[in-house]
């Protein structure tokens, strides 16, 4: 059907009505201005959530900041085009010497990294609609055990790793293909992806962002720039108490506790046997996550239409496959050789294999990387955020009786919006703070003393004469 | 300034070094202004999998009529089934199964053929058989009002003639043209 225009009938002469023939027009499409106000509302959003985490410390204006993100580069433009999927246009481009990535995509994708090598994940915390969306949803956070934690959190870095494979070899975008979110923000989507958008959203009820923390491949770059970064969030605008509330309210898993003092503690075991299994362990891990790559890189392959083609062509040519589908029949008509489609299935498949086995060794390195990270004893003085994990959501900020002085305080910078009970803040009830779950002690600022007992009871602290039963969950909101 | 925040800091000038050289070397191929995603007329074969396989419920590709290269047939073969009962509006005579061509009288033996576009659900099959048996007026555009310029494409995914391509944004439509193929 692709050949030059055939007209088998004449077009007519209208002499009788002098008929004009209609004119075919279609709807212009969305101006090039309105992506660079994409792009404007972006810059905005990451500077006041940076403005918000680092100097004013509120939690609500991150929620406000939340609601218009999601309403905005969610339901408004439809999560498109957004920072976790310009990883991969970012890495077509690299490859694909014909690919000309859009300035805003470029943009996009670069953007909230520079953001995070100064500020941390300032991006997650309220600029991107999928955490946004997520963090909203956050009603009833339980806590994952960090064994769990450590685990899931792999998925992410497989997930960019694939990603990166797929676009670099032309074989789709994944990220845009399995986003559990866009079908929500489109309201409309295929059944499985619409299905799996609602899994996901019930789920952040509970489990506090499990699309960011285990699979954005976004996240995984931000972290990595975020451990790097001059300022982040900080738990406390002061000393820290080690008072503990910060660790219960963080449901993302991002607060490293403090260490004890290493005097009170048997010096840290010196085990060569351990750092010699830990090498043996991570050589292990290379070599068969280069050996597994490789075997899924054939597995990928197959996504590539190239090889979906060959595979079909030779499927019909040894008569193993009756009749043609749509795209073998073009295949047929152009009248290419099927030599030469096999000739660039194979090398597709080469390249497949190749790209694999260096996925599979990124994922081998970052698995015994967090093995020989999970053996360090890193000394640390205060509760702080984990420089990878925290997302910057400010929950922990409220939670700080540091911070409850802070905004006490006259001269401080204060939030009138976010007093502590209305307003009605006494170190009083916050000594006698319940999470609803385990009763705590918290240090008053003369103390300056870690109480490592978690059996303490409310009644056996001096001036604390009731526990006011508040559950953390409605205190998050 | 400790030996962690001198690290960090190295660490970070890299960091910035690499974006910035990144994003420096992909400029030069960079577009500004942006594009979007166009059906290739000539190569479309009509499969039908513009119908279905668009994000949307109601894809994004509708069906245009090309005026200029339209025959104005009284038996066209793009509206009517292949052996029609009767040369009428019938339902049961219509190759569109939503009834979005409008076929209206000009004068003997002349009829025009347009597309009620809100009706038009992209299945394409009037352009087959406009283009195998007609003069090929009839073809599949992706109309931007509706077209929410994903990333990817979903429809260029699913289309078996790689007919699907980004077009700058500036001339978004790839209309048949009296000159035909270039």
């Amino acid at each position: 059907m692709a050949a030059p225009l055939v007209q088998r009938f004449p077009p007519p002469q209208f002499t009788e009505t002098g008929h004009q023939l209609p004119t075919l027009t279609g709807s212009a499409s969305r101006a090039v201005a309105l992506d660079y106000l994409d792009l404007g509302v972006l810059l905005f959003a990451l500077a006041l959530a940076t403005w918000l985490v680092l100097r004013r410390r509120s939690r609500s204006g991150l929620m406000a900041l939340s609601v218009f993100s999601l309403l905005y580069f969610g339901f408004w433009r439809k999560g498109c085009v957004c920072s976790i999927g310009s990883i991969q246009n970012i890495t077509q481009a690299i490859f694909d010497s014909g690919y000309a990535i859009p300035l805003t995509v470029l943009a996009f994708g670069v953007v909230p990294l520079v953001f995070a090598l100064f500020f941390g994940r300032v991006f997650c915390a309220a600029v991107c609609p999928h955490g946004a969306f997520q963090d909203l949803m956050l009603l009833r956070p339980i806590t994952t055990p960090l064994w769990l934690e450590y685990g899931l959190r792999i998925f992410a870095y497989l997930y960019l790793g694939l990603a990166v494979v797929c676009a670099a070899t032309g074989g789709g975008y994944i990220i845009c293909e399995y986003d559990p979110f866009v079908s929500i923000f489109r309201l409309s989507g295929s059944l499985t992806m619409i299905l799996m958008g609602a899994v996901f959203l019930l789920g952040s009820i509970f489990i506090g962002r499990p699309y960011c923390r285990f699979l954005c491949p976004y996240g995984v770059l931000l972290g990595l720039a975020s451990s790097v970064s001059c300022r982040r969030a900080t738990v406390t605008p002061n000393t820290c108490l080690k008072c503990r509330r910060c660790e219960d309210v963080c449901p993302f898993n991002a607060l490293n506790n403090a260490t004890p003092k290493t005097d009170s503690l048997a010096p840290a075991p010196t085990n060569k046997t351990r750092a010699g299994w830990l090498l043996a362990v991570s050589a292990i891990l290379l070599v068969g996550g280069i050996w597994l790559g490789g075997l899924a890189g054939t597995g990928l392959a197959r996504r590539h239409r190239t090889e979906k083609l060959a595979e079909r062509v030779h499927l019909e040519a040894s008569g193993v496959a009756q009749g043609t589908t749509a795209a073998t029949a073009i295949f047929y008509a152009e009248g290419t050789p099927p030599e030469k489609l096999y000739a660039e299935a194979h090398a597709l498949v080469d390249r497949y294999v190749l790209a694999g086995r260096l996925c599979g060794a990124w994922i081998g390195l970052v698995v015994a990387l967090k093995l020989i990270t999970l053996a360090w004893r890193p000394r640390r003085p205060e509760f702080e955020t984990d420089a990878v994990r925290c997302v910057a959501c400010a929950r922990c900020f409220t939670y700080c009786p540091q911070e409850q002085k802070r905004r006490q305080t006259p001269d401080a910078e204060s939030d009138g919006l976010e007093q502590w009970n209305g307003g009605e803040s006494t170190m009083g009830v916050m000594e006698c703070w319940s999470t609803g779950v385990l009763q705590r002690n918290f240090a008053t600022p003369g103390a300056q003393q870690v109480l490592e007992s978690r059996e303490i009871t409310p009644s056996s602290v001096p001036g604390c004469a009731s526990a006011a039963p508040t559950s953390a969950s409605s205190l998050l909101m | 300034m400790n030996r962690r925040g001198f690290l960090d800091g190295v660490v970070r000038v890299a960091g910035l070094l690499g974006l910035g050289g990144l994003a420096g070397r992909l400029l030069h191929r960079a577009q500004a202004a942006h594009t979007v995603w166009q059906i290739d007329p000539w190569k479309c074969t009509a499969c039908g999998k513009c119908a279905t396989a668009c994000v949307l419920e109601l894809s994004a590709a509708k069906c245009v009529q090309f005026y200029d290269i339209c025959g104005y047939c009284d038996f066209c073969t793009g509206y009517f089934e292949p052996q029609p009962n009767k040369l009428s509006t019938g339902a049961e005579n219509q190759l569109c199964p939503t009834g979005a061509i409008i076929r209206k009288f000009i004068e003997d033996p002349y009829y025009e053929y347009s597309i009620n576009e809100p009706l038009c659900i992209g299945c394409g099959k009037c352009v087959k058989g406009c283009t195998l048996f007609g003069n090929g007026s009839f073809h599949l555009q992706i109309k931007h009002d509706r077209c929410l310029n994903c990333n990817e494409c979903s429809i260029a995914i699913a289309c078996p003639a790689e007919a699907i391509h980004r077009v700058p944004a500036s001339t978004p439509y790839l209309f048949k043209t009296l000159e035909g193929k270039k």
